[in-house]
C-alpha cells in the first residue's frame, strides 16, 4: 500500500499539525515503510479467528451508578495552559 | 404540490443517570464550572473509561418501547475530530454495530396513522460547554461525558408539522420511561434535522440540507418550513443545490449555511480499545421488557375501553404519565359507570385552574374525595355550577371540606320557588324589551332572562328552575 502526500497532508490538517516540506517527504518515506509492516497482516490465513474489537476475550465489563469524587477545580486547571477564572481558555473559536 | 419534502430527525437524548457515561463524576446541573470532572472525562493519558450499568439498562428500556432489535454484539468506536469541548479529541460514540435498530413510532396524519421508522439509537457521550468572549473561548467540561442516546428517524417524515408531532410523541413516550428529563431548553434534548425536495413520485432523493440549532420543537418546525420554501425557491429557478449544514437564526427566522473546513467531517471511526464489548443476552432484554410501563398509545385504548372515555379526551389525560395517573385515580373513585361526568371537570375546570397555576394537572393539591362531593352538590342541584367552579378554586390548596366551603361561602343553590320569585319580577321589569321578545316567540329572550337572574343571585339560583318560572310567569 503506498501513500501519497496529498493524503499525508489530508492527515496532517485531521490532525492539527503542519508540516514543513522535508518533513513532508520524510514522512511520506517513513509512513510507507509502516504501512508495508503492517500489511504483512493480510498475508495471514484468519478464516479460523473471529473478529474482535478488543485484546482481551472479555465483555460486559460495566460499572454500578455510583458517584465518586471529582476533582477540585483548582487541581484539574492546574496543568492548562491558559484559564480564567474556573475554565479552560482557548483561542477563539467561532464556526 | 409539485414537490415533496423528505425529512430525517435526529435527536440527542441525556439519560438522567447520577453518573457520567464513562466515570462516577456527577451529572447535576448548574454547578460551578469544572467541578464536575476527573481524568477520565478530562481524557488525562492513562485513564480509563468504564460504561454506567444504568445508561446501558435505560437506552434498552428506551429502544424496546419504540420497538427497536436489540443487537446481540455492540461495542463504542471512537469519532475523531478536533474541537476545545471535546478534551480526548474523539467522542465515545457507537460506528458499525449500534445498541438498537429497526424501530417505529407512530404518529396521525390527518387522523389516519403513520408510521416513522427509526433507523438506531445509539449510545454516546455528550461534549462540554464553550462560551465565547471577545478574544478566547471559555470550555466548562461538566457536561462532558454524560450519557446521550442518538435516536436517528428514517427520512419518513414529510413536512414540518409531521417532524414537531414526531417530536411531540417521542418526548411523550420518553417521559412515561423516566430515562430523561427531555428538556430542550435545558438541553437535555437536543435535535438536528435533515430536509430534501424532490418531485412528487420521484424515486432519487435531492439535495440535502442538515439544520442544527433549533432550540424547542416549535424552531424545529419553523426551521423546516423556512427550508421548504427556500429549496422550493431554489429548484423552481434551476439553481444548483449544495449538501450543507445550515444554522437556525432564531431571532431572524433564517437558516444560514454554516462554514466548514473541507474533510472536516472525516471522523476516521474505530474500535476504542479501552471499552469491551457488550453481548446482551436475552434474558436481560425480556426482564427490561417486562418493566416497561404501560406506554401513552397504550394507555389511550384502555381509558377509551375501560372508563369510555373519546380518544380525544384520553389523549389529553395521558400526556404525560403523572398526568394520567392521577386522572385514573380521580377517574376511579369517581362512583359510578358513567366517568363523562369528572372526565369533564378534569379536562375542564380542572386543567383551567392548573393553568392558571402554571402547573401540571397532578400537582394540583386537591382533596380527590372533596372534588368527587363537590362534583355530588351539582348533580343534585344544590350549587350551580358557576357556584362549584368557585368551590374548586378555594378547594385547591385547602384544608376545608366541600360542604364548609359551600356553607361559608354562602352558595347553597336557590331553587326555592318564593326567594326566586322576587327576582324574577326585577328581572322582567328591568327588561321589557326580553319580555317582549320572548313573547314574540323568540327563546333566546328566556336564556338572556335567566342570565340576568343567575346574576342578580351570585351565580347561586338554579338555571333550571328559574327558566321554568319565568315561562310559567310569561306564558
Ligand atoms: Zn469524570
Amino acid at each position: 500500500m503506498s501513500i501519497d502526500k496529498e493524503t499525508i497532508n489530508h492527515v496532517a490538517h485531521l490532525a492539527r499539525i503542519e508540516l514543513q516540506p522535508n518533513e513532508l517527504e520524510k514522512l511520506s518515506g517513513e509512513l510507507h515503510a509502516i504501512l508495508g509492516f503492517i500489511d504483512k497482516l493480510s498475508n495471514l490465513n484468519v478464516e479460523q479467528v473471529k473478529p474482535a474489537s478488543h485484546i482481551l476475550p472479555i465483555s460486559n465489563v460495566l460499572r454500578e451508578d455510583q458517584p465518586h469524587i471529582s476533582l477540585f477545580p483548582q487541581k484539574a486547571l492546574e496543568n492548562a495552559p491558559s484559564k480564567k477564572g474556573n475554565f479552560f481558555s482557548v483561542p477563539k473559536i467561532i464556526e | 404540490m409539485k414537490y415533496q419534502t423528505v425529512i430525517g430527525l435526529e435527536v440527542h437524548l441525556q439519560l438522567n443517570t447520577k453518573t457520567k457515561a464513562f466515570c462516577g463524576c456527577s451529572t447535576d446541573f448548574g454547578k460551578a464550572p469544572n467541578s464536575n470532572v476527573c481524568p477520565v472525562c478530562l481524557g488525562f493519558p492513562g485513564s480509563l473509561p468504564v460504561y454506567n450499568r444504568e445508561a446501558l439498562n435505560s437506552a434498552i428500556k428506551l429502544a424496546l418501547a419504540f420497538g427497536c432489535q436489540i443487537q446481540e454484539h455492540t461495542k463504542f468506536d471512537r469519532k475523531n475530530y478536533f474541537y476545545p469541548d471535546l478534551p480526548k479529541n474523539y467522542q465515545i460514540s457507537q460506528y458499525d454495530l449500534p445498541l438498537s435498530r429497526n424501530g417505529y413510532l407512530d404518529i396521525h396524519v390527518q387522523d389516519q396513522p403513520k408510521r416513522i421508522g427509526i433507523t438506531r439509537v445509539h449510545l454516546e457521550e455528550d461534549a462540554g460547554k464553550l462560551i465565547h468572549e471577545a478574544n478566547e473561548s471559555l470550555v466548562d467540561f461538566n457536561r462532558t461525558g454524560i450519557p446521550l442516546l442518538e435516536i436517528v428517524s428514517e427520512p419518513d417524515l414529510n413536512s414540518p408539522q409531521e417532524a414537531f408531532d414526531y417530536l411531540t410523541s417521542l418526548k411523550n413516550i420518553i417521559g412515561y420511561l423516566d430515562v430523561s428529563d427531555c428538556d430542550m431548553e435545558k438541553g437535555s434534548l437536543r435535535c438536528d434535522a435533515n430536509i430534501s425536495l424532490r418531485l412528487q413520485g420521484a424515486k432519487e432523493l435531492g439535495v440535502k440540507a442538515e439544520l442544527k440549532n433549533m432550540n424547542s420543537f416549535k424552531g424545529v418546525k419553523d426551521a423546516l418550513t423556512f427550508e421548504v420554501e427556500r429549496q422550493t425557491q431554489l429548484l423552481e429557478t434551476g439553481e444548483q443545490m449544495v449538501q450543507e449544514t445550515r444554522l437556525w437564526d432564531v431571532e431572524k427566522g433564517v437558516t444560514v449555511a454554516m462554514r466548514t473546513k473541507e474533510g472536516a467531517k472525516d471522523y476516521r471511526y474505530f474500535p476504542d480499545p479501552d471499552l469491551t464489548v457488550f453481548i446482551i443476552d436475552q434474558s436481560l432484554i425480556s426482564r427490561i421488557k417486562k418493566e416497561l410501563p404501560e406506554l401513552p398509545q397504550e394507555k389511550v385504548a384502555r381509558f377509551v375501553k375501560e372508563y369510555g372515555l373519546s380518544e380525544y379526551d384520553a389523549k389529553i389525560l395521558t400526556c404525560t404519565k403523572k398526568n394520567a395517573e392521577f386522572a385514573e385515580k380521580c377517574i376511579q373513585v369517581y362512583p359510578g359507570k358513567d366517568k363523562k361526568e369528572i372526565v369533564n371537570w378534569l379536562i375542564g375546570p380542572l386543567l383551567s385552574e392548573a393553568n392558571l397555576r402554571k402547573i401540571e394537572l397532578y400537582e394540583l393539591k386537591i382533596n380527590i374525595k372533596e372534588l368527587i362531593n363537590l362534583l355530588g352538590f351539582v348533580q343534585r342541584q344544590e350549587i350551580s355550577y358557576l357556584s362549584a367552579k368557585i368551590v374548586l378554586n378555594q378547594l385547591i390548596d385547602s384544608q376545608k371540606s366541600t360542604h364548609d366551603l359551600i356553607r361559608e361561602g354562602n352558595l347553597q343553590q336557590i331553587s326555592n320557588t318564593d326567594a326566586l320569585t322576587q327576582i324574577i319580577e326585577t328581572v322582567i321589569q328591568e327588561n321589557a324589551k326580553s319580555v317582549s321578545d320572548f313573547k314574540a316567540g323568540k327563546t333566546n329572550a328566556l336564556m338572556y332572562l335567566v342570565g340576568q337572574v343567575m346574576k342578580k343571585s351570585s351565580g347561586k339560583a338554579n338555571p333550571k328552575v328559574v327558566g321554568e318560572l319565568i315561562k310559567g310567569r310569561l306564558s
